[in-house]
């Protein structure tokens, strides 16, 4: 029921109402309503629940979040202080 | 998307349980609010890669599990008359009601329909001007915005066959319930990043401060419910209690203005009653005064209908964290997904049913594993 799946915006037509959108789920096309994401663009990704985009995506934060579990990745374990390195990595997690 | 694929690498899930581990240092319960995430969670085996320190309690989210058994029997009552066209989600078909289902409704001739979006329940009112459709309209604050449109719509052009059955429910009064039940155990939540990516942030800095619980936004990849474990931990063993955003590229701080605005047009605060937990005050929406013509319990009068729910099904307890599916008697032999007891087996987003779908009666000390399967998540946000 909270499913919702993220997906590219291929077309809008601005003239339906409601707003209305073609969106490309990976291979699979539907229409969704875009209402509540107004100033999307062609090309933009949205979250689309029960047909109706609820929030685009936002790219750079996800590369933020990527960059974070990589920052993760590359921190050697340690026998040092946990506390130490908690906070380390922890400056790095407030990425927005 | 590049990103997207991402954000299923087994590698840094790894890295990110090892993050985990290398923090924790003592026992701590956390509760994932939503069923989408409990789903999840069961799925992947998350709660048995993780240290045996870091309990997940699978919280009430599953608007389909908490609909209450009375309104179940007015969707019944309502979808088998002959003028009315009954649209709904396909997961409340096989959700019991007192002595039947939808699914059963439609076999003896309702004409009951399974609808994507609720504006496609909007366009059949629009095609059969003579048949009455309703929409059973359930569901999160995820949900909720769709709805409103929908009804929104309805009024604008003036359809007099377009009617809603409302079962809203909202997420933060049932963590204040949660919170206030005697046996709480929850000590960290991990807030559902949809309704988040609805309703914003502004409603839980104050259940965070009262109750002293971190509250951490997460989503719903593998990677995304590991983060969010990853920080509540994180708050956890400094003492601290904070409102975080695990899942930024979903969810901003002020939520989706354009939807808000809508539901405050639409619905107002009501008392609701939850399968498996009973009355939380202040814990629904109903459509206000200027859509009230366009409720459907009033249209068909079947607002006298109550049911009591019965009492061998121990849902209430799973849905607040104190037994785990498992330790349910009736779990897997009287109780199953096929002919579910109760709120928590009547959905795969229930506990009891995810369980019983991917972790049926193993329940056996913990397989630690050191991957998450590849496979597509459903869910990804």
């Amino acid at each position: 029921m909270c499913l919702a799946v993220p997906g590219k915006v291929v077309s809008i037509d601005h003239r339906a109402d409601p707003m209305t959108g073609l969106i490309d789920f990976g291979g699979v096309r539907k229409q969704a309503c875009l209402e509540y994401v107004p100033d999307v663009r062609v090309g933009e990704y949205v979250i689309v629940h029960v047909g109706f985009a609820l929030q685009r995506l936002d790219e750079e934060s996800a590369r933020a979040s990527l960059e974070l579990f990589e920052q993760l990745g590359l921190l050697e374990e340690e026998f040092g202080d946990a506390w130490e390195q908690a906070a380390r990595q922890e400056s790095g997690s407030e990425a927005r | 998307m590049k990103y997207i694929d991402e954000f299923n690498d087994p590698d840094l899930a790894r890295r990110l349980l090892d993050e985990i581990r290398a923090t924790v240092t003592r026992p701590w319960a956390l509760m994932e609010v939503c069923g989408g995430q409990t789903h999840s969670i069961i799925r992947h085996g998350i709660d048995q890669l993780l240290p045996d320190e870091v309990e997940l309690i699978h919280g009430p989210g599953c608007p389909v599990c908490v609909t209450p058994l009375d309104v179940i029997d007015k969707a019944l009552e309502i979808a088998a008359r002959r003028e009315v066209i009954f649209c709904s989600f396909g997961d409340m078909l096989r959700v019991p009601g007192t002595d039947r289902d939808l699914f059963r409704v439609k076999g003896e001739g309702g004409d009951v329909r399974v609808v994507y979006s609720p504006l496609d329940a909007l366009a059949l009112a629009r095609k059969n001007p003579d048949r009455q459709v309703v929409f059973f309209a359930i569901g999160f604050e995820t949900t909720a915005p769709a709805n409103a449109m929908a009804v929104h719509q309805a009024r604008r052009l003036g359809l007099g066959n377009f009617s809603l059955l409302v079962s809203h429910v909202r997420v933060p009064p049932a963590i204040e319930a949660i919170m206030t039940a005697p046996q709480c155990r929850v000590q960290a939540f991990l807030a559902a990043g949809h309704v988040c990516s609805v309703m914003g942030m502004a409603e839980y800095p104050e259940l965070a401060d009262r109750h002293r619980v971190p509250v951490v936004v997460t989503g719903f990849e593998p990677l995304d419910i590991l983060e969010g474990i990853r920080r509540a931990v994180h708050q956890l063993e400094r003492g601290e209690h904070r409102v975080e955003n695990a899942y930024p590229r979903a969810v901003r701080e002020q939520g989706n203005p354009a939807a808000l605005s809508m539901l405050e047009e639409v619905f107002e605060v009501t008392d609701r009653n939850w399968r498996g937990i009973g009355p939380i005050p202040a814990s629904g929406w109903r459509l206000s005064e200027a859509y009230r013509a366009y409720d459907a319990e009033h249209r068909f009068d079947v607002t006298g209908i109550r049911t009591e729910e019965p009492a061998v099904c121990r849902a209430g307890e799973v849905l607040q964290g104190l037994i785990k599916p498992t330790e349910c008697e009736a779990f897997g032999t009287a109780c199953t997904p096929r002919t579910p007891l109760g709120a928590t087996m009547v959905s795969n987003e229930g506990a009891c049913a995810a369980y019983y779908l991917y972790r049926r009666m193993t329940d056996g000390p913990a397989q630690r594993g050191s991957r998450i399967p590849r496979e597509e998540l459903n869910t990804v946000g």
